[in-house]
């Protein structure tokens, strides 16, 4: 208990105040250099390690035994895969090789990049990733050219870029080059329980005005038409996305990733497409209060019957494992189509998804390169396929004995429909985070009837002019 | 005895002042050169730019609706908290009816101190993911279900409390309010019992009500806590970034619907790590932390008063 009397005169004069701070900035400037370049050592070069002797069978050179780091994002498909990848690694190339699985991928990693110390390979992902984009203005990524042009596990005399599903591996693109290997592969779009269509006598909806029909019936029968994960806009503007892709084709779809001073005002598709959602909204077709759910709290409500359809991924079905009840069979919608579009109903957002990438400072990069070559091998995919229950895109990379829940069947037959060109995907979600992020708080707004059509397409051309400010912009263009 | 006393107490503070020194002071230090710079997180290349990053903070229309959000937390939170607490505190120490037992709480005070106390043991992630619950869009809310049962709303159109640009704020200052009322009250009982008995019994036979014994004897005698109390409550008012991050919607650190519940710790987070503009960042904390320790002065000047001792 105590507090100094109200009477002490010390302290500073105010022309002495005046002065000092003076004197201060003077001080200050010259030394913020001087500060900011002791905020964090550095650690010196490492030396190069012995190169091993380069073949067919070893085209980086890895040399036998040495170290190698490995972190992956412990999250959906948990860890384990990366645990059964590196034993067989080890049984080849013999390194001591370091473990981390975890979900805080920025708190672990940051410091050691910026310390010039970083693992070997790095599975970047989950909620808390490093932004590609950011890593990669920061030179922290190998260029992974050479891994593309390097004879391929399995047979040598297939180059890896020919081993993969044509057109994933552009998702790892940056900058006009090839950083990231992302690694899984994904299908995007709306789901629904083929039980409540049997029971209902509901048939697949091609067309938008059958989607809208389908979710008029219920909202008489007292089901929300369309439920989605509203504190994540994420998902529902997937959704919007994937409409002005197949609306407008994939014209429409590069001149959002190229910046186009056109993309959003002033292009059809996306005028379209944003009041064809829009139209959801307004008639009452979303179920009541899912602006407001997470995903987990959405898809659970989805998996009770309180709506018919819900945007995601097709990591859908292993997230909601435990809340699927028995006999709800999972399937997959890609996107109905609105009058006059230019892809066919078929045609779906498939890519790839969870970039792994070999840090640029990496002590033992030929090891990380070598890694990432051996993940594209049959068995390595097929490891994966078992222990996550999720494709890769090696091309036929899982071995036909894993059986495929009914979810993750659907999804499958569903890109087997769909011819490879025209199977597309976005990079902008890649290339542009601050873009990302601004047009995914527009959905929101619109979703939740705050905003009309029009000002959506204002305000995701303005995210788009920004990044196109950026002269970083310059090297990444979609072919 | 009075020669080594500087010398004796030095001995002991020097490892407690290293180690704010080391955690505190010079990280502070850092964060202020590099918010010269325009570093952007993920590596040390970065080149200096001067004022920038603050000439920008100024334009910047997110982080000036975050400072708002945070001066709109800082005139609300300490008032309501602290009277709060303070009314609870005189209820359950010396609010009671005075009996033959002299001076005492409301009966069932102290099960009334360990209730309000509880929300402070609990860890403030459990305490977003619990209000979550409570707040919830859908019917499965639990005050929308209250609210559905006794008609009050209609079970199409839920109210999505934290999805709602004019509640969502306020309902995480309610969040705040709740869990700091129960450690104040604490607090201020603990000074309160300090105060001498004889002094509440003497208002007592000079026929002071209860209001009149809070005003003229509670509040004077507790004027130290409570100033304490404010300096802290502003501190956190600054600061709100655990419960907006894990609540509030929005992709990195929440922050939404729309910016509507921005605080300055979410924007600085989500500028240092998805933005890539640490340098950006890092101008923010030199801003927050000046404002803070400026409120902090501000606070102790404005309400020093003369001590009373007993």
């Amino acid at each position: 208990m105590g507090s100094t009397s109200a009477h002490n005169n010390e302290g500073l004069g105010r022309r002495d105040l005046i002065k000092r701070s003076a004197a201060l900035g003077l001080i200050a400037v010259p030394t913020m250099s001087f500060l900011s370049a002791c905020a964090s050592s550095s650690s010196g070069k490492d030396e190069e390690k012995s190169k091993g002797k380069v073949t067919k069978d070893n085209p980086f050179g890895v040399a036998k035994g040495g170290t190698l780091d490995v972190v992956i994002f412990k999250g959906g498909f948990g860890d384990q895969y990366a645990i059964e990848w590196e034993k067989l690694y080890k049984a080849k190339w013999g390194p001591q090789i370091s473990h981390l699985g975890t979900q805080e991928i920025t708190g672990k990693l940051q410091p050691r990049f910026n310390a010039g110390n970083p693992p070997d390979v790095i599975d970047n992902s989950g909620a808390q990733q490093i932004k590609l984009d950011v890593l990669h203005k920061n030179g922290q990524l190998a260029d992974l050219t050479e891994l593309l042009e390097a004879p391929s596990y399995d047979d040598p005399n297939k180059k890896v870029k020919d081993v993969l599903i044509p057109g994933t591996a552009d998702k790892g693109f940056i900058g006009g080059k090839m950083h990231a290997l992302q690694y899984v592969y994904t299908v995007w779009g709306v789901w629904y329980s083929g039980k409540l269509f049997k029971d209902k006598g509901w048939e697949v909806p091609k067309t938008w005005d059958a989607f809208l029909t389908i979710m008029k019936e219920a909202k008489a029968d007292g089901i929300g038409g369309l439920a989605h994960q509203g504190k994540h806009p994420y998902y529902v503007n997937v959704m919007i996305m994937d409409l002005i892709a197949k609306t407008g084709g994939l014209d429409a779809m590069k001149a959002i990733d190229n910046l186009d001073p056109k993309a959003f005002v002033g292009s059809d598709a996306a005028k379209q497409s944003i009041e064809a959602m829009y139209e959801i909204v307004e008639k009452g077709l979303l179920m009541p209060g899912t602006n407001a759910l997470d995903h987990i709290e959405s898809q659970t409500a989805w998996n009770k019957g309180k709506a018919v359809f819900i945007p995601s991924g097709s990591w859908l079905e292993n997230e909601q494992l435990k809340q699927t009840p028995e006999g709800f069979d999972m399937k997959f919608l890609p996107m109905p189509l609105l009058p006059g579009s230019k892809l066919p109903f078929e045609a779906i957002r498939a890519g790839a998804g969870e970039p792994f990438v070999v840090p640029e400072k990496a002590k033992n990069k030929t090891g990380g390169l070598e890694f990432l070559r051996m993940m594209v091998s049959k068995e390595w995919s097929t490891k994966f396929a078992q222990e996550a229950n999720s494709l890769t895109i090696v091309q036929d990379g899982v071995d036909k004995s894993v059986t495929l829940r009914p979810g993750t069947t659907s999804a499958v037959a569903a890109v087997d429909a769909c011819p490879v060109e025209q199977r597309f995907d976005y990079f902008y979600t890649t290339w542009y985070s601050e873009m990302d992020e601004t047009i995914r708080t527009a959905s929101a707004e619109l979703m939740a009837k705050r905003i009309p059509p029009n000002e959506w397409l204002k305000r995701a051309q303005a995210a788009v002019d920004k990044a196109a400010k950026d002269p970083a912009s310059k090297n990444n263009k979609r072919p | 005895m009075q020669q080594g006393k500087y010398r004796f107490v030095t001995g002991f503070l020097i490892v407690p002042v290293m180690l704010y020194a080391v955690f505190m002071i010079w990280p502070y230090v850092q964060t202020f050169g590099y918010s010269f710079t325009n570093w952007q997180g993920q590596s040390q290349e970065m080149s200096f730019v001067g004022l920038d990053n603050y000439t920008a903070l100024f334009s910047d229309d997110v982080f000036l609706k975050a400072l708002w959000h945070n001066i709109l937390l800082l005139v609300f939170l300490p008032i309501a908290t602290i009277l709060l607490a303070l009314f609870f505190a005189f209820m359950v120490n010396v609010g009671g009816r005075g009996g033959s037992g002299g001076i005492r709480g409301v009966r069932g005070s102290g099960i009334y101190k360990i209730l309000f106390f509880v929300p402070h043991v609990l860890s403030i992630a459990i305490l977003a993911v619990l209000w979550r619950a409570i707040y919830r869009g859908d019917v499965a809310g639990l005050i929308n279900g209250v609210f559905i049962k006794l008609g009050l709303s209609d079970p199409a159109h839920p109210i999505e409390w934290l999805n709602d640009p004019d509640l969502v704020l306020w309902c995480v200052a309610f969040v705040l309010l709740w869990w700091g009322v129960g450690f104040y009250l604490v607090l201020f009982s603990a000074a309160m019992q300090s105060v001498p008995r004889e002094i509440y019994e003497a208002a007592l036979l000079d026929g002071a009500s209860r209001v009149q014994s809070f005003f003229k004897v509670t509040l004077p005698l507790l004027w130290d806590t409570v100033q304490t109390a404010w300096v802290y409550l502003a501190i956190l008012a600054m600061d709100c970034f655990a419960l907006i991050s894990v609540m509030t919607p929005g992709n990195s650190f929440g922050g939404g619907p729309d910016h509507n519940s921005e605080v300055m710790a979410t924007y600085l987070m989500r500028n240092f790590l998805s933005f890539g503009k640490s340098g950006y960042a890092c101008a923010m904390g030199v801003v927050i932390m000046l404002l803070t320790l400026f409120l902090s002065l501000v606070t102790l000047r404005v309400s020093r008063r003369e001590r009373i001792e007993y």
